[in-house]
Order: structure tokens, then C-alpha cells, then sequence
């Protein structure tokens, strides 16, 4: 089991649901005016450290430890409200537990995500295949919290935990005939009913790449973590990708492979479906998908009255940091 | 079972009972997902689980008004008959209702949305279209104009065909990854309509 089994508790010392659940409106009455005395500066810890009650996924200690040491500024954080914690794990894409949105959360939960190890090839002078705890050694874990924007047409803003790409791929000592880098989500169909699936339209594994600028790009992050705590398993524990200008497919999950090629790798769902999805897939309001626009989002959560309709912003307001990347690329042919 | 209920629509009160089961029981979905909105049981977009809800039940009653030619002439169910209008309403009214959810929770009411959407989205130009030409057979779907209309009446309702193949098309345009669940529904579509044919042409 992944999730730790609390000491005994006596069923007369649990609190009955409704209680609990006024005692939660009680407790965001109170964030909410914590969060209007508090200036803009505060660290996204104070944002939801008064949402302590929602049930944690913690994920192995060793990993717990270096979680809590994470640094909690980042000069690329947003301070943009937050998606609560129970919505950013409960409300997923990840088709290897299943289409539905909260299908990861209801099937993921016995998945084993510690021992973990990836392996590392292609274009490298230092190939082979590493545990998590050698890939974390000597690395310092840093808050960053991002948009995230589905090509759905959904967005939210999520507190990752994690540490830049680049720094973990310069370890590997690329060669120079390193142009792009790939990487693979598990395999396992005993574990992931989704791969089991007979009339699904993705090839297992799930494959996602970048090129090599795009994967150095200070913005690019490995999460292992997320609101503080580990990354549950239906948000890709234990290791992912969250690469903020791009529609959240590229953000590939629960990653057992990097491999560093010469030619441009082709992701799954450019596989899948290439008039629909390319290799870039950069967040683009004028690059609408054949079925859907792109032009909005819906921010969520939603509420139902008032849907957060928001403009989708290009590279999804990291232009700034990224838009250079593409200088001279006509991104309507490179979607 | 199925004799029990033949033999309640020989009786005035079995019949008038039976349908307004059948009245209030069609109600059940748009109740249930209701309860769940306003129990914020739907997760972090209930917009989305809304209206892909009510979608399915707008499909599912369209199916299910085609289903019952074939299913009174295989299983000799004739009391099936008196439904049919119902079921065929309530496709429409689920329809409704899920275009309004669309309007309002996904798009709120925004103008240039809805114009967007309506013009440039070709899953939603088929959905648009099989709810408009729902539209006329719900309004001459009364006793009243299908005596008006005489032989005319068969010839609008044929409609329903082209209806249900656009709805089936609006389904198909939505799949990203699985195509499970639209199959199934086209299987039922192509023994339901294939069944017509083969009365025709046997």
C-alpha cells in the first residue's frame, strides 16, 4: 500500500461528515480573509497550508523529506488563486487509468511508484538506468506554480514541486548530435487498465518529446511533487514533466524513460491523430484545433453561473520566457 | 413482466398509471444530475459532466423512440406503441436542455462565443442541426396534426432518420482517445435502422 495506514482510531474520535465539512467551510471562511490580510508576497505555503484537512497523498519518506526542505519562492510563480488540491488530484488526463477525468484517481491508487527507476539513452555519454533517489541526490526541490492549459480548453493553476530539467539532463552528458529529447510513461497494463483497453486510439507507451532548447529552457520542470506533498499517483508519480507554455499532453507522467535522439521523436498523439496534434503543441489562441477553438479557456474549478471564461494567452503568458525559442517558425505549420 | 404490463394497459387506470411512470421515471436523470449539481458532487467542472450527461440522455431517448418499431414487431410488445411520442419528446427535451447548459455553463450566454461556436465547430453544427429539425416533429407530433397531415405526417417524421445520424455524427466528432462507448451506440443505431430496412425490402 502507498497510502499509509493511520495508528488505530477509535471510531468515537472521528468526526462525522457534516461536522467535518462545516468545520471546512468554517476554515475557508478563515483562508480567505487570512488571504486578504496577507499581501500579494505571500509564499503559496500560507495560501493553502489552512487547507490541511483535505486527506494527503505523502508518498514514501525519503521522499517526504526532501519535499518539505523544497524552496517556496520562485521568480516564475504566478500568484494567480490556486485550483484546490482535491480538484488538481482529482480531476485528471492521464489515459492509462482510464478516460474519465476522475478515473486516474479512482484506479491509480495501488500503483506502485517507489522503487522507481529510469533509464537513460541515446545520445548520452553517461547512459544507464538510475533510481529516483540517485536522480533526486544533491538536487534542491523548488515550489513553482504554473498554469497549466489543457488542449481541452480547460485551465488550472497548480503549486508543483519540483526541480528544472535541464539540470538533471546536463548530469547525463548529452553528445552532440543531441537534438531532441524523448521520454516514455510506463508500460504495465497489470497496473494501468487503460493500456488494457481494446478500443483505445493511443499506442502504448505513451511517448512525448522535446527538442533539446526547449527541454534546457529554465521553465522546464520535473515535478515530483505537488501542494507540498508527493505527487499522487493519478497526477503521474512519481516523476513527470510540466512544461507551462504547452497544452498539458506534452507533461508526460510517470516517466521510465529519456532518451536523447537526433531526429525529432513523434509523440502519441501526434501518432494518434496528426492533423489534430504536432510535436510543439505550444499554447497558441490563434492556432485553433481542428474540432475546437482554442481561443478561450475555462479556468477552473468553475462554478456554474459564471464559467471563468479567460482569453487563452500565447505560449500561455510565458511568451516573455519562451517566444524566442520560435523566432522565425511559422507556428501555424508547427502547431 | 411483459404480460403484466399488457395486461395493466387493458384497464384505464393501469394504463393511465403506467404512463405516468413512465412520465415521471423519464424525469429521473435531469433529477439526479440536479441533485448532484447542487451537492457539488461533480468535481472541478461540473459544467463539462453536465452537459455530456445530458447529451447521452438526449441520445439515449432518441434511441430509444427508434427502438420501439422494432422492438413491438420482435418481442409483439404492441402497448409499447403509446410511448413512442413520449420517448420522442423527451429526446427532444433533453436536447433542450442540454443546449442550454452548453449556453450557459460553458459559454455563458457570450455572444461571439455562441456565434463561434455555432459557425466554425462542425460537432456543433451537427448537434445544432439534429435539435432544429427535432423541432417540427415534436410540434405535429400531436393527434391533432398528424390527422392534418394525413400522409404528409409519415413523410416529415422520416426525419428522424437524418436526426439520428446527425446526433450519431455530433458523438463521433467529440472522441479523443476511446471509442468504446460511441461504438456501442452506433451498433444500436445500425440494428435499429437496418431493422426498417429489412422489413422493406424482405
Amino acid at each position: 500500500m502507498l497510502i499509509r495506514k493511520a495508528p488505530d482510531i477509535a471510531p468515537s474520535e472521528i468526526t462525522p461528515e457534516s461536522i467535518y465539512r462545516q468545520r471546512r467551510q468554517f476554515m475557508k471562511g478563515l483562508a480567505a480573509g487570512g488571504a486578504l490580510l496577507m499581501s500579494g508576497q505571500a509564499s503559496a505555503l500560507a495560501r493553502y497550508a489552512l487547507d490541511e484537512e483535505q486527506v494527503r497523498y505523502l508518498g514514501p519518506d525519503w521522499l517526504q523529506q526532501k519535499l518539505r526542505a523544497a524552496q517556496k519562492s520562485s521568480v516564475f510563480s504566478t500568484d494567480e488563486p490556486l485550483a484546490p488540491y482535491e480538484h488538481v488530484t482529482g480531476y485528471n488526463n492521464f489515459y492509462e487509468f482510464g478516460l474519465g477525468k476522475d478515473d486516474p484517481k479512482a484506479y491509480a491508487q495501488n500503483f506502485k511508484t517507489d522503487p522507481w527507476s529510469v533509464e537513460i539513452s541515446g545520445e548520452v555519454h553517461k547512459p544507464g538506468t538510475y533510481q529516483l533517489e540517485d536522480i533526486l541526490k544533491g538536487v534542491d526541490l523548488e515550489e513553482r506554480i504554473y498554469r497549466l492549459r489543457c488542449v481541452e480548453a480547460w485551465s488550472m493553476v497548480i503549486p508543483w514541486v519540483g526541480f528544472p530539467l535541464a539540470s538533471l539532463l546536463k548530469r547525463f552528458e548529452p553528445t552532440g548530435n543531441a537534438r531532441y529529447v524523448e521520454f516514455t510513461t510506463l508500460h504495465d497494463p497489470k497496473q494501468m487498465p487503460g493500456q488494457r483497453s481494446r478500443f483505445g486510439t493511443i499506442d502504448w507507451p505513451y511517448v512525448e518529446g522535446l527538442r533539446m532548447d526547449e527541454a534546457m529552457h529554465p521553465l522546464t520542470l520535473l515535478a515530483v511533487g505537488v501542494y507540498g506533498d508527493a505527487l499522487p499517483p493519478q497526477n503521474g508519480a512519481p516523476l513527470r514533466l510540466v512544461v507551462p507554455w504547452k497544452y498539458g499532453f506534452k507533461s508526460i507522467k510517470s516517466i521510465v524513460g529519456i532518451r536523447f535522439t537526433e531526429q525529432m521523436p513523434v509523440n502519441s498523439w501526434q501518432r494518434t491523430a496528426p492533423r489534430e496534434y504536432g510535436f510543439y503543441a505550444n499554447v497558441n489562441p490563434s492556432v485553433n484545433h481542428p474540432r475546437w477553438s482554442q481561443s478561450t479557456e475555462r479556468r477552473l474549478p468553475s462554478s456554474l453561473f459564471s464559467p471563468n471564461i479567460i482569453d487563452t494567452q500565447p505560449f500561455n503568458g510565458y511568451a516573455d520566457q519562451v517566444a524566442d525559442l520560435y523566432s522565425g517558425m511559422d507556428l501555424r505549420k508547427w502547431y | 413482466m411483459v404480460l403484466s404490463i399488457a395486461a395493466l394497459h387493458r384497464s384505464t387506470v393501469g394504463r393511465w398509471s403506467f404512463w405516468t411512470l413512465m412520465f415521471i421515471g423519464s424525469l429521473a436523470p435531469l433529477g439526479w444530475i440536479s441533485l448532484q449539481a447542487v451537492q457539488q458532487q461533480l468535481g472541478a467542472d461540473p459544467a463539462q459532466v453536465i452537459v455530456t450527461f445530458l447529451g447521452i440522455w438526449a441520445l439515449r431517448f432518441l434511441w430509444l423512440s427508434l427502438a420501439i418499431t422494432p422492438a413491438r414487431r420482435l418481442l409483439g410488445m404492441a402497448w409499447l406503441q403509446r410511448y413512442r411520442r413520449m420517448l420522442g419528446l423527451y429526446a427532444l427535451f433533453y436536447a433542450t436542455v442540454h443546449l442550454l447548459a452548453v449556453a450557459t455553463f460553458i459559454l455563458g450566454w457570450r455572444p461571439d462565443l455562441l456565434l463561434r461556436e455555432l459557425t466554425e465547430r462542425p460537432y456543433i453544427i451537427a448537434g445544432f442541426a439534429a435539435w432544429i429539425l427535432l423541432l417540427p416533429l415534436a410540434v405535429t407530433s400531436t393527434q391533432g396534426w398528424q390527422r392534418r397531415l394525413g400522409k404528409r405526417w409519415k413523410r416529415l417524421h422520416w426525419l428522424v432518420y437524418p436526426i439520428a445520424l446527425l446526433a450519431l455524427l455530433h458523438f463521433v466528432w467529440l472522441i479523443r482517445a476511446g471509442y468504446l462507448e460511441v461504438l456501442i451506440y452506433t451498433l444500436i443505431l445500425a440494428f435499429l435502422l437496418g431493422y426498417r430496412l429489412y422489413l422493406k425490402w424482405r
